[in-house]
């Protein structure tokens, strides 16, 4: 009976969390579009977000590709199909690896910091301050970050694949002697559209599941400081499982009107 | 022991008001008025909900039911635009000051600012006003720091500074003196009553600190059990036989 009662309680609070997420989704469709625009914050949040994350991505894409080309390499060369390295390369990077991975780091450095920055704003009464001196918070706040993310993932997720592509020709040319742009016209010839454009829609949705999901996590944040370390923590756990979620549908609905 | 000035404006009204969270009643039919040029003290144990009735008062918080007035203004029945214009008229210090952190001192001040411009007009240059507010704490050299690099009474004098800018005529104080020295308490008590002689403000004062209210208050509410209790003079109210009124003055 108790155990019973205690998973009614689980899913009665995982409900009410996916209820005020939506509502929360709902009131930034409606918030976008009214005035005023708060075109200045919005700048300088992108600035902010594409500044923190640019070295990290590099790196961590760098090295991805590095990797990625290392542990497939022996495995090509048993089969003799070491000249299939840069189409395998390009195609697993722009199609999923680099997507995911990508907002998967920023997931930890934005999300957690959007979580982080309005839950520390909100126990510390800075809302309710901007709120009080007439400005919409919610608008000012919440509105341009989502918006930040929704556009600086896409351009940190390019940024990301070129870099690993960039790393996989590194092991190519020291280990195969393979020329830049042989490299690179192989790379180029086995892309298609239809590899880039549904990729690329896949990442506005990540940029806006790590910004919607930081942001209502540290805007609704509760319980003083212990709230905010919560809300920075739960926002990462969250956006990590959503963009999984958003990954597979998109990936689903690709298969379905794309030929892959 | 009600003290009301006659032939005065009440610039706030309250009548009724109820706020509960949950089965935890805190306010149950609250009444009080704030006339031109008064000082009203608000005093009441921890969670007796002086917070929470300021912040129905502004806005934050959404009361159950009654009515709240401001400049004859039915905060429930205007629109949220007007609500904003309304609140140009309102500061706020809040308990912990409630700096912007990611801006400087003169970022935080600019920020209402800039936001109202039916008020000012769009200023180009607004180093004159943010100096102008800054020199009326006494920390005119504080406005390129940030706010990390203040202390707690200096944190105090720029939000004061920040809520001075728009020109309010009611200032709300959220608990002004809480948390610091008695010197600097005594600094912030001087600087808030040559504020109200400088600008004509009229002030709801929150604090649990007798000297404050008896040196800064023209009339007294005490907030016991959900409602006004007793309400007064420092002097009525600090000679009361009322052992629950008398309990806030030992």
């Amino acid at each position: 009976m108790n155990n019973i009662s205690r998973i009614k309680d689980v899913l009665k609070s995982f409900f009410a969390e996916i209820g005020e997420l939506s509502f929360f989704t709902v009131r930034f469709f409606k918030e976008v579009f009214k005035r005023p625009f708060e075109f200045k914050e919005f700048l300088r949040q992108c600035y902010n977000m594409g500044n923190q994350s640019l070295f990290l991505v590099a790196v961590t894409g760098f090295i991805i590709g590095l990797v990625f080309t290392l542990q497939s390499r022996p495995t090509l060369e048993e089969f003799g199909a070491v000249s299939w390295m840069p189409s395998m390369v390009s195609i697993s990077i722009i199609r999923e690896i680099g997507p995911i991975i990508t907002a998967l780091i920023c997931a930890g450095r934005i999300g957690s910091g959007i979580g982080a920055e309005l839950g520390s704003m909100r126990v510390t009464e800075q809302i309710d301050a901007m709120e009080v001196s007439g400005t919409n918070p919610f608008k000012y706040l919440v509105v341009t970050r989502i918006l930040a993310t929704t556009f600086m993932i896409p351009i940190l997720v390019f940024f990301g694949d070129a870099i690993s592509i960039f790393g996989s020709y590194m092991v190519e040319n020291i280990k195969g002697n393979v020329s830049f742009l042989l490299y690179y016209n192989q790379v180029f010839n086995s892309l298609e559209f239809s590899d880039i454009i549904p990729t690329t829609i896949k990442t506005f949705f990540f940029g806006f599941a790590i910004g919607l999901v930081g942001c209502y996590k540290g805007y609704n944040c509760k319980k003083g400081t212990v709230g905010v370390g919560i809300a920075a923590n739960s926002a990462v756990v969250y956006t990590s499982m959503l963009l999984f979620l958003i990954d597979f549908i998109a990936v689903f609905i690709t298969n379905i009107f794309v030929d892959i | 022991m009600s003290t009301e000035a006659n032939n005065t404006e009440h610039i706030i009204d309250i009548q009724n008001l109820r706020k509960s969270f949950g089965d935890n009643c805190v306010l149950d039919g609250f009444n009080m008025y704030l006339n031109k040029g008064e000082n009203v003290v608000i005093m009441g144990k921890s969670g007796s909900g002086k917070s929470v009735m300021i912040k129905c008062l502004i806005g934050l918080e959404e009361p159950d039911s009654g009515t709240i007035k401001i400049m004859g203004k039915d905060i429930s029945k205007i629109s949220t635009d007007e609500l904003n214009e309304l609140r140009t008229e309102i500061g706020f210090l809040f308990q912990g000051s409630a700096l912007y952190d990611s801006m400087s001192v003169r970022e935080n001040l600019e920020f209402p600012l800039r936001r109202h411009t039916k008020k000012f007009g769009k200023i180009k240059d607004t180093t004159q006003l943010v100096m102008e507010a800054l020199e009326n704490v006494g920390l005119a050299h504080a406005i390129d720091l940030m706010p990390n690099e203040l202390s707690g009474g200096m944190k105090r004098r720029i939000a004061l500074a920040r809520t001075l800018i728009l020109q309010p005529s009611i200032i709300l104080y959220d608990e002004p003196t809480t948390v610091l020295d008695p010197i600097t308490s005594k600094e912030i008590i001087l600087l808030m009553m040559s504020i109200q002689k400088k600008y004509n403000t009229s002030s709801i004062i929150i604090t649990h600190d007798v000297d404050c209210a008896r040196v800064i208050s023209n009339r007294m509410i005490l907030l016991v059990d959900s409602i006004n209790y007793a309400e007064g003079t420092f002097l009525e109210l600090s000679t009361s036989k009322d052992p629950k009124v008398q309990a806030f003055f030992k």
